[in-house]
């Protein structure tokens, strides 16, 4: 058991110079990223990630990075962030059990953080309360709701919550319940959830509840027009405003391989999809991924706070 | 999500010109790339879905790449290419494919078309031993007159195809033909700006002088014709020699009358050739009655109106009701019967190949499974019988009606009684692997799919079993789980007499979704690209998103729907109590066509080359176009 713990901990002792070199040159990795290919000879982690390692983790297991940061013009920050991972390893049971919450105060209220942080505790308590021992108790017994009904619930719960403790705030919120290879999505307002793939596809799975969207989808603005509109992050769905909100609820499979990533706007709203893409694949661990994420949306002003989350099926 | 979006991640794409497109890559956030059918000198033809239409719409993706540096040359080119394509949208005739769109898009042209499935002529010839029948050459040149007539009589632009030959006609497994790759890609491509179009063999003289008129179609066809009659490819003779090779020398099986046609429109002055295409067919159609070859092939010469009654292609008459699914295989038709026989039919024309008797009632599905049906009988026995002579493999005994269908694998076959165990039968030997107590009566079909066994029973339970027949975990509906699940990416969709869809994760039995009917449902449902199409008993037809639960579209039958829904194409089919079989349009869910039995439909369609096969209470059997 010391062995391996001295191992791992060596291997992670290796890790934090490289770590820093990536944030130097952040808002270069492209160019890192292209003369490492071209000249440098591979270094272990690139080889590992060549030869897929990572996939023969048995059994399978959830792999998580999250960052939060206040960005570069904000005083506060009014995003929360919540994830939870587990993992039961038996002969007879192999089953990773997630919970991963997003969730950007507004910013004109002065409950924004109070709400943001409402929003992921009193879902991630009410996620885990009905699910946690269910899966993994003695007796595992499914609940007797379904799982896109606990989940709305759980949003409904938090909208309550929202207008008793902080009246006036609003927040949107992106959860996922991940069980097994499947994942649970409840979604309101314009942060946002991405399958990702490895050969480059980024899929959003999420529609932003934003009026610029709105607008663009009814065909009134055109994308070029909604990336500058002066009311880009006016919401017409929010939790913690007007009537308990109907969110997105559906159903989807864990892309494999693949990520999963969830967002607030300061970092989709400043990074391009394919800047996303090439940073998520030209990163160690998920872990790395997230910071320089973060890094690389601050090296584009950070212009607002910045939060991401993001996971990896092993396997 | 309803706007969900996927994009591609395109680092130097601009910079290798000659890259094909990739399995899942979305051109103009529309048409999904599935595969390459055909590559080109111009370019890639793709396989793709239209995701502007929910349900499964395939097209052909014809890309061109310009190889011509010059921006002004380029843009010429596609400026010729936009007009030739605007023509050509405009053009409607059942054998020529229908063009939907076309696009710039990375400085490369598409095209996107219809998707024709069939193989060409070329293809055809390449692989046949023997002559082609006359009165199949005769029905063919009947349908390639009409096509040819009408480009020749368009408004206000005659159309000249000038390149007929077996590799621009396919077949359709209808046994139609179509006219593809109409000289856009000629006309594209500069480098042959100058030369000539048309194929050397097939062409006439008077091409080679640059006329473009009707006869050089006209000779064209006559050329190809010969081809078909002969196998002689004119490509590898020397131009306009047909006169050296007289078909009767080659082919003494052709008729005079049809040897003449032939002769007169490959005649070396175009003076001498019919003078249209439509007086060429008359000559076809002639020289078929002339023979009685034609009498097979009426009706092909008659434009096909889209609103016609619906009519079965052939029709067979069991002694009692069919009340179970029938299935194809190896152009054979299976149909399990009341009168306890199963059946087997040719595919093709309903022409009877043999029967086999059990005790009982076939209420199921037959499994067909190498070279042996598997039914389960209502005289408590499952049968195996050898599908060319129709004589028993094995017959195990069990001591219930069996009334679920087989499922086969690993070996086995499995499938539950009412003697409430899903029995696991040994394939080879017929004999009893394990049975596992399921409480309750076995009419679901199990699914089976990685090692897992899925079931549902009459005591309201879906069983999730694996290979040894150990229980992974069970679930409880309020009442019997009689339809049959179905495990698409992980989860189980099922529907149950109390009147709800579920949708349970396949690793846990945990509930992902339910849904609510109006009525109890027995239907089993059927998913496709995350589209769920299930029948129930309150009569609806539903189409249901299998991510977020909700109704995309219903169609009101007028009676019960306990058959479980096919898809085939872009178009769902089910029959009813009320009598009828529908075609509903999987997009819209509206009724494309519908066809009435004289008794209530109970069993699932199967669909097979272009033909839908399903079978009544009516005690028929019907084979339907779809």
């Amino acid at each position: 058991m010391k062995k391996l713990f001295e191992n791992l901990f060596k291997s992670k002792t290796s890790s934090p110079p490289e770590q820093e070199t990536l944030k130097r040159t952040s808002p270069l990795v492209r160019d890192i990223k292209m003369a490492d290919a071209e000249t440098a000879p591979l270094s272990e982690e690139q080889l590992n990630r060549l030869t897929d390692g990572e996939h023969r983790i048995q059994p399978m297991q959830l792999v998580v990075g999250a960052a939060r940061d206040v960005g570069k013009s904000r005083d506060k920050n009014e995003d929360a962030l919540f994830t939870h991972s587990s993992l039961i390893g038996a002969s007879n049971a192999s089953l990773p059990f997630g919970v991963f919450i997003v969730a950007d105060g507004m910013g004109g209220h002065s409950h924004g953080e109070m709400a943001s942080e409402t929003a992921v505790r009193t879902i991630s308590s009410y996620l885990i309360d009905r699910l946690f021992t269910a899966l993994y108790g003695n007796n595992p017994t499914p609940p007797a709701e379904s799982l896109q009904e606990i989940i709305k619930s759980a949003i409904q719960e938090a909208h309550r919550k929202i207008t008793k403790s902080a009246p006036g705030g609003g927040t949107t919120v992106t959860a996922v319940i991940t069980i097994g290879t499947q994942m649970t999505l409840a979604h309101v307002g314009d942060s946002r959830a991405y399958n990702v793939f490895l050969d480059g596809r980024m899929h959003q799975l999420t529609r932003d509840h934003s009026l610029v969207k709105r607008l663009e989808e009814l065909g009134q603005i055109t994308a070029e027009e909604a990336v500058n509109h002066p009311q880009k992050s006016m919401l017409y769905r929010a939790l913690g405003q007007g009537d308990v909100p109907d969110p997105d609820v559906f159903t989807a499979s864990i892309p494999q391989p693949g990520y999963l990533l969830l967002c607030s706007d300061g970092l989709w709203g400043v990074l391009s999809e394919d800047q996303i893409f090439e940073i998520i694949s030209g990163a160690a661990n998920p872990q790395r991924a997230c910071q320089s994420l973060v890094d690389a949306a601050n090296a584009r002003g950070g212009p607002d706070n910045i939060t991401v989350v993001l996971v990896r099926m092993s396997n | 999500m309803t706007d969900s979006s996927t994009r591609k991640f395109n680092t130097g794409f601009q910079s290798e010109g000659n890259t094909q497109l990739k399995s899942g890559d979305l051109l103009m956030d529309r048409y999904e790339i599935q595969d390459i059918i055909g590559i080109g000198g111009m370019g890639t033809v793709y396989r793709a879905r239209d995701k502007n239409f929910q349900a499964i719409r395939l097209v052909a993706v014809k890309e061109m790449i310009s190889q011509i540096n010059d921006p002004l040359v380029r843009k010429k080119i596609y400026l010729n290419y936009e007009r030739e394509s605007n023509i050509l949208a405009t053009l409607r005739h059942q054998s020529i494919p229908r063009i939907y769109d076309y696009f710039i898009h990375n400085d490369r042209a598409y095209l996107v078309m219809e998707m024709i499935l069939g193989r060409d002529l070329d293809a055809i010839l390449a692989e046949t031993t023997t002559f082609f029948s006359e009165s199949q050459v005769i029905a063919w040149g009947i349908e390639l007159c009409d096509v040819l007539h009408y480009l020749h009589s368009n408004q206000p632009e005659q159309i000249i195809f000038r390149d007929i030959k077996p590799s621009n006609i396919m077949i359709t497994p209808q046994n139609h033909i179509m006219l593809v790759d109409f000289g856009i890609a000629k006309l594209f491509d500069p480098n042959e700006k100058n030369t000539m179009i048309g194929t050397q063999g097939y062409s006439p003289p008077d091409q080679y002088r640059g006329e473009a008129t009707p006869k050089v179609d006209i000779y064209a066809l006559g050329a190809t014709l010969h081809h078909l009659l002969t196998l002689r490819d004119p490509r590898l003779e020397a131009p306009f020699t047909f006169s050296e090779r007289p078909i009767k020398q080659i082919n003494l099986n052709v008729s005079d009358e049809l040897v003449a046609v032939i002769n007169r429109a490959i005649e070396y002055d175009p003076k001498d050739r019919f003078d249209s295409a439509e007086h060429m067919k008359e000559a076809l159609i002639n020289a078929g009655r002339k023979t009685g070859l034609l009498k097979d092939f009426l009706g092909v010469t008659t434009s096909v109106s889209p609103q016609t009654k619906v009519k079965p292609v052939w029709s067979f008459e069991c002694e009692d009701e069919v009340r179970g699914s029938v299935v194809v295989q190896d152009s054979m038709l299976f149909v399990p019967c009341y009168d306890h026989n199963l059946y087997a039919l040719d595919a093709s024309n309903g022409a009877f190949l043999w029967k086999y008797a059990t005790q009982g009632g076939l209420p199921g599905k037959p499994a067909v499974y190498d070279n042996n049906i598997i039914i389960g009988s209502e005289d408590n026995r499952v049968y195996a019988i050898s599908r060319r002579s129709g004589s028993e493999v094995w017959i195990y005994y069990g001591t219930s009606p069996f009334r679920s269908s087989p499922a086969i694998a690993q070996g086995h076959v499995f499938i539950g009684s009412d003697d409430g165990y899903l029995h696991a039968i040994n394939l080879l030997s017929g004999r009893l692997s394990w049975k596992m107590d399921a409480g309750g009566g076995v009419r679901s079909t199990p699914f089976i799919i990685q090692e897992n066994i899925y079931f549902g029973t009459e005591s309201s339970e879906l069983i999730c079993l694996d290979f040894g027949g150990n229980t992974r975990w069970r679930f409880r509906a309020k009442r019997a789980v009689t339809s049959s699940p179905t495990v698409v990416n992980e989860i189980v969709y099922f529907t149950s007499v109390d009147a709800t869809l579920y949708a349970l994760d396949a690793n846990t039995g945990w509930v992902h979704w339910r849904f609510r009917f109006g009525r109890p449902s027995i239907s089993s449902p059927m998913v496709v690209d995350n589209h769920l199409y299930v029948g129930a008993a309150d009569h609806v037809l539903y189409c249901v998103n299998a991510q977020t639960s909700k109704e995309i579209w219903r169609y009101q039958a007028q009676h019960q729907i306990t058959a479980s829904p096919i898809i085939y194409k872009d178009s769902i089919y089910f029959g009813s109590v009320d009598k009828f079989f529908y075609s509903l349009d999987a997009n819209t869910g509206q009724l494309r066509w519908k066809f009435q039995t004289e008794a209530p439909i109970t069993g699932s369609a199967f669909a097979y080359n272009d033909l839908v096969y399903v079978g009544s209470s009516d005690r028929m059997v019907y084979a339907l176009l779809a």
